[in-house]
């Protein structure tokens, strides 16, 4: 059967020439790596821009926000309103007393009173920039103020683990929902990068333009274009062979119309086609409000009431499959504590994350508070850090995925303190 | 430091405001400062590596948009130094029939204000039907007024987005082109960033960017500074002294009206004064910041947090007058403006100044040798390659230094160098996608379709004009452009062109494609590889093109077929390699309706010429340059 398939498919020339798919290839260098966990899938949300993380997962327990954002704070939890979250409400979604959501959020209530979402504050980058790109380029590459590093840190786990015993190699183990690689998968490890899954096809049919093209990326070369063309032909025909655009959404998964709706609900099928995705990504804009921000409506509320709404269909629509998906949210860094002269908030430091997930030890708000007294505030304006982003990511890629590689993925970091949000 | 350079800009300033000018005054450069003996660098010589046609075509994928049916000719019959020099000098090069064309065009004969009061952003109206609640919520009415409204709004994007396409298409100033679209990259702004950004859009390329595209850094730096495509963008039209500053002139205290004066000695309204004061300790670091990371210094060009604070302290009260109702020219608000002493890069800026410390700010950045060694760089990597030898880099930043940033010297450093002629460059470069669809356009004579077609299809290869939201710009070299969805966009844009669907152009009524019609499929495909992919394809591309066999494949096959011990030493066994297989379609393939869901209405074959062409423009060759 398997060598029927395999003679069947030329694949034999192909594999004997050192001409195969650059995910075979790597695959068969890379067969004694460690594995991965079957059927795990991590997926990263990144919000470019860098999120506001004071008004998304609230310190309404702390004087002093009230005092430094007198226009743009989100209201205390408003007592005696019933069912949190219920419209209209325009307070902070409370979560343990001190600690709030953000009212946009509350579509993710739901998964907090469930044990599945674990909030993480004054968590980023210990890296000093105020720089979107820079800090970006560290969040993604994973090495603080080293520019130098060409990989991101999902490639270097991607790199140096090999997929699970029982599982087939696959050009869908990575998939970014966006139009070019994010920095994040960009490395050795083949990574896809697509708009859409039904863009994802050679738009023609009929007569042999199909073949005739494929052919023009087989011929003998191995520059990076040829070598992504053939990546590319490998993974069309898979997909189409797993057919995920038979797709209903389950559990009445409702995913909002928005690009990030719509490439959430993607992954969930990606997932359900069973085509081997391991890790997936999506990112959203929009979150660098310098101007304008507003409180518990307005701007950032709008931003997250579409964050939330997709985040909480994708949830919903797999179901019991939460059990193997962690969900993880990220942006590159918090804003200042106080608000500016324009009703938004500049640039900051520390900010906060959302894990999510069936083995998530969740309905607990992770990292220690640093308090925003004058005098507890990084550079006198800033949430301060505690915890390094490292840290939770090295934890989910070793609790989560079973690496045993942090050292490849992170160099010269060694995580001092264990979150304790998975195993 | 020098000051004439002030009234240059505030000639170009001045004239964003006039509107309906000729359309040939338009595209004229900027006055330049001084004749500029600068310019009198020489081309360098040497050995080029490069045979003569080679530099044809490598003139023609570098320094232009793509080949026109009849360029080679042109450069060939002209010289190869002859045509670098003219492309140097844009104004010596007619450009009429470009010209002509945005003649015809409202937004670039209108003034961004007269813009968007023509053409209003619907706030009120989205304001009212987002309080209703969903799209689902609209009613019919809604939905048709919605449509209506939008049509004003929609039309200036088109044609802001459409111009950059079509003046690369038509415009015999292709190297103005490519430095316009250079400069519009480093200098970024984004159509989304709120219902002003799009009026601004073609004023700051046809009046900020197009004229100071070949010129000096500094002038170049401070249109862009004073731009309210700009100002608005990173939003220091709105920055202004922190409260525990001193304001150049004090706002009057809140609610005594009459006392505040605007930026034009004018008296502020009730209303502006509330605003003013509403605003007081408003510092926005976004374009200081940005200013030095990105547009001059780089970011790692030496400069402290505490020189991003005080740079955005120097330009505050640079502003425009009321953006959300069209807005008007460049202003200087003292009221705004932080009049304390900054230190920036080590210059001492004296307090109680106004504009010039901005100005000041301007001269610093412009003549720090990170600046020069930044540009340098960023344009040795746009004309030779993704990793630019450091030796031509050394030698374009030291021209950067010496001729005071004039960019037509360290442009014309770059594009007379061995390494530009070199073997290592030629079509090294990947295409952006911009340059693969416009490079695809003028290889078949396209003409501009009045659509947005072209610039949706750009769009959707991975690059919407205008639509980079940070403002770092789109990625310059070919690794980001490269990964498998990329690709297949690409090779269906080639689908695309050979089914006729792209509009303004047809796969085979090109310049050279009568012809070919009739032809054997031989000389079809030579005059398809020579129209669009230079003449350079390997025997084995021009045998699939004929053919559709893979010779490359086909002798695979057979070496896969000699005995065991014969074969080349394998990477891995085939036995393992079958297992690492998925299993065989577990699914049936998609048929029929199905599939045209799943992946839209697909086309027939084609077949001839029109067939050539799709191939060819979806091959690996063509995707370089």
């Amino acid at each position: 059967m398997h060598r029927r398939y395999f003679v069947k498919s030329g694949a034999v020339a192909l594999v004997t020439m050192g001409l195969s798919p650059s995910f075979l290839r790597r695959t068969a260098m890379g067969m004694d790596l460690p594995l991965a966990q079957k059927g795990k899938v991590l997926i990263c949300l990144f919000q470019r821009g860098a999120a506001d993380a004071l008004n998304v997962v609230v310190p309404h327990g702390e004087r002093a926000y009230y005092q430094l954002r007198p226009n743009i704070a989100i209201p205390q939890p408003l007592r005696g309103t019933g069912a949190v979250g219920s419209t209209g409400a325009t307070g902070a979604i409370d979560l343990d007393g001190f600690f709030g959501l953000h009212p946009s959020l509350a579509p993710l209530k739901p998964l907090w009173d469930a044990g599945m979402l674990a909030p993480i504050h004054a968590v980023g980058s210990p890296s000093t920039t105020r720089s979107h790109f820079d800090a970006q380029d560290y969040m993604e590459s994973g090495t603080p103020d080293a520019k130098g590093t060409s990989d991101g840190w999902l490639n270097r786990y991607l790199a140096t683990s090999g997929t699970c015993e029982q599982c087939a190699p696959t050009p869908f183990r990575a998939v970014a929902m966006t139009p070019q690689t994010p920095r994040i998968l960009e490395g050795t490890a083949p990574a896809v990068a697509m708009n859409s899954l039904d863009e994802f096809a050679v738009r023609s049919v009929g007569g042999d333009q199909a073949a005739r093209l494929e052919a023009l990326y087989r011929t003998g070369s191995a520059d990076l274009i040829h070598g992504t063309g053939q990546e590319m032909f490998e993974a069309v025909k898979m997909l189409r062979s797993a057919n995920p655009t038979q797709y209903q959404p389950q559990n009445g998964a409702d995913y909002p119309k928005s690009q990030f709706g719509q490439r959430l609900k993607q992954i969930a099928q990606l997932i359900k086609s069973k085509v081997g995705l391991e890790i997936a990504f999506a990112d959203v804009g929009g979150w660098d409000t310098h101007v304008n921000q507003g409180g518990a409506t307005g701007q950032l509320a709008q931003r997250l009431d579409d964050f939330a709404k997709s985040i909480a269909a994708l949830a919903n629509d797999l179901g019991e499959g939460m059990e193997n998906v962690v969900i993880l949210t990220m942006s590159e860094f918090g804003r200042m504590a106080r608000q500016n002269g324009n009703g938004g908030t500049d640039h900051g430091h520390a900010g906060a994350m959302f894990v999510i997930g069936g083995s998530v030890h969740g309905k607990k708000v992770y990292g220690k508070w640093p308090g925003l007294e004058p005098e507890q505030l990084y550079e006198g304006r800033d949430l301060a850090l505690t915890t390094d982003f490292r840290s939770v990511f090295s934890e989910i890629a070793s609790k989560h995925l079973g690496a045993t590689n942090l050292g490849a993925m992170f160099p010269g970091f060694t995580s001092s303190a264990r979150l304790g949000l998975l195993g | 430091m020098q000051r004439p350079i002030k009234f240059v800009v505030a000639a170009a300033m001045a004239s964003l405001t006039a509107c309906g000018g000729s359309p040939a005054a338009q595209v004229e450069p900027a006055p330049r400062m001084t004749a500029a003996p600068q310019d009198q660098v020489p081309a360098e010589s040497g050995p080029r590596e490069q045979t003569a046609d080679e530099q044809v075509n490598h003139l023609l994928s570098r320094l232009t948009f793509g080949a026109r049916p009849g360029d080679v000719e042109a450069v060939r019959a002209m010289g190869v130094d002859k045509w670098i020099d003219l492309q140097l000098h844009p104004e010596r090069i007619d450009d009429s029939r470009s010209d002509q064309y945005f003649a015809a065009l409202e937004s670039y004969n209108t003034s961004s204000q007269e813009l968007q009061r023509k053409y209003p952003p619907p706030n009120q109206l989205l304001q009212r039907l987002q309080a209703k609640g969903d799209r689902s919520r609209l009613s019919a009415a809604d939905s048709t007024e919605l449509r209506e409204a939008t049509a004003g709004p929609r039309k200036v994007t088109i044609e802001a987005q459409s111009g950059r396409i079509d003046r690369a298409l038509l415009s015999e100033r292709q190297l103005q082109e490519v430095m316009t679209d250079f400069w519009l990259n480093h200098f970024s702004v984004y159509i989304q960033k709120g219902p002003p950004e799009r009026y601004q859009l073609v004023q700051y390329e046809s009046k900020v960017i197009r004229p100071n595209s070949l010129g000096k850094f500094r002038v170049l730096l401070e249109a862009v500074a004073k731009s309210p495509a700009m100002l608005f963008y990173l939003d220091n039209w709105e920055s202004q002294a922190d409260s525990n500053r001193p304001r150049l002139v004090p706002l009057p205290a809140a609610g005594r009206g009459g006392a505040g004066r605007n930026g034009r000695g004018g008296l502020l309204t009730p209303q502006q004064q509330q605003q003013l004061a509403r605003r007081r300790g408003g510092l926005n670091e976004n374009y200081g910041r940005e200013l030095l990371e990105l547009h001059t210094l780089g970011v790692d060009g030496g400069y402290t947090q505490q020189d991003v604070i005080n740079v955005a302290r120097a330009l505050t009260g640079w502003t425009f007058p009321r953006p959300q109702q069209g807005g008007g020219a460049f202003e200087f608000n003292p009221q705004m403006h932080d009049a304390g002493a900054k230190v920036v890069l080590g210059h001492r800026l004296a307090a109680g100044r106004g504009i010039e410390d901005g100005e000041d700010v301007l001269d610093i950045v412009s003549r720090h040798p990170s600046t020069a060694k930044f540009i340098a760089f960023k344009l040795a990597r746009r004309f030779v390659s993704d990793t630019p030898p450091a030796e031509l880099v050394e030698r374009a930043d030291e021209t950067f230094r010496r001729t005071d940033g004039d960019i037509r010297a360290v442009v014309r450093t770059i594009i007379t160098s061995k390494e530009f002629f070199s073997r290592a460059a030629y079509r090294g470069k990947v295409k952006s996608p911009f340059e693969v669809v416009v490079s695809a356009l003028r290889a078949l004579g396209a003409q501009p379709d009045g659509t947005p077609r072209t610039a949706q299809t750009i769009a959707t290869l991975g690059e919407p004009i205008y639509g980079h939201q940070a403002p770092n710009g789109w990625p310059e070299t070919g690794d980001q452009w490269m990964n498998t969805g990329a690709i297949l966009n690409r090779i269906n844009f080639g689908v695309a062109i050979a089914a006729g669907r792209i509009p303004g152009v047809s796969p085979t009524s090109w310049k050279g494609a009568e012809s070919l019609q009739n032809a054997p499929i031989e000389q079809q495909v030579d005059g398809v590889v020579g129209a669009l992919l230079g003449g350079g394809v390997s025997p084995d591309t021009r045998a699939i093109l004929i053919t559709g066999k893979n010779p490359f494949l086909a002798s695979a096959a057979a070496l896969d077929a000699t005995p065991e011990k014969a074969r080349p030493k394998e990477p891995v066994d085939p036995d393992e390699a079958m297992m690492m297989l998925p299993e065989p379609g577990a699914r049936p393939p998609l048929r029929g309706p199905a599939r045209d869901r799943a992946f839209g209405k697909l086309q027939p074959p084609f077949k001839g010429l029109a067939l050539i062409v799709g191939l060819a423009i979806g091959s690996p060759e063509f995707q370089r340059r």
